[in-house]
């Protein structure tokens, strides 16, 4: 199951819904505003840090991380292009936390 | 040659007129629900206040769609539900749910199920489809 954020968790509370109903093994992509759950030392942070123990695998989408200047990222937090997008839908049914 | 059933879910996450998600969220189940597909919609976040029963909207001069929910069960959409977690951060119970339909052999007013986001999380990973409103 693969899970897309695209709403900055300092706007909404989309990603902490979406990890409510995430289970061991789903995919989290964070895209658009979605990246900046990605950054280290936030007051967030401990959202996405709490998936990766959950056994969640997260990607951030590098573009977007480029975009915003957000050069580092939660340790475990994978980086990806638009093509792994693209394989990462492929590979899996999706929700979108809209 | 016989196909699988679609399993299609629909969420709604947004609270009902500040958008027109819920609107046109309600417009699409009802579409797929002329097609041989199990469908079900599960109410979620601020979505669970679009079930709240009593929505008086002529002063915004818009139609509402409580009556429209009111037959959800006419047109064969019986898997409705609702997060508990989202439920009682917000205060409300099952008794403040709008009415979907009655029950074919009792007559009985059916009512969203109120579930665990563990047993949504279990129903969304045996869908086919997956649609967010």
């Amino acid at each position: 199951m693969l899970h897309t954020v695209n709403k900055s968790p300092f706007q909404n509370s989309a990603l902490d819904s979406c990890l409510r109903f995430c289970q061991p093994g789903d995919v989290l992509l964070l895209l658009e505003d979605g990246v900046y759950g990605a950054a280290p030392g936030t007051a967030k942070s401990s959202l996405v840090e709490g998936a990766l123990t959950k056994k969640i695998k997260v990607y951030a989408l590098g573009a977007d991380l480029n975009a915003r200047a957000l050069k580092e990222t939660i340790k475990g937090v994978e980086i990806t292009d638009y093509a792994g997008f693209v394989d990462l839908v492929e590979a899996n049914k999706i929700h979108s936390w809209l | 040659m016989s196909e699988e059933k679609k399993k299609i879910m629909f969420t709604v996450r947004k609270p009902p007129h500040g958008t027109i998600y819920v609107y046109e969220g309600l417009e699409v189940k009802l579409i797929m629900a002329a097609y041989d597909a199990d469908i079900s919609v599960v109410f979620m976040d601020d979505g669970v206040y679009a079930l709240k029963a009593g929505q008086d909207t002529k002063a915004l001069g818009i139609k509402g769609f409580e009556a429209t929910y009111g037959v959800l069960v006419d047109y064969e959409i019986q898997n409705v539900y609702v997060d508990r977690t989202s439920m009682e951060e917000r205060g409300l119970t099952e008794e403040d749910l709008l009415v979907i339909g009655e029950d074919e052999d009792t007559e009985e007013p059916v009512r969203p199920k109120m579930v665990e986001s563990s047993e949504i999380a279990a129903m969304m990973a045996e869908q086919h489809n997956i649609l967010s409103f």
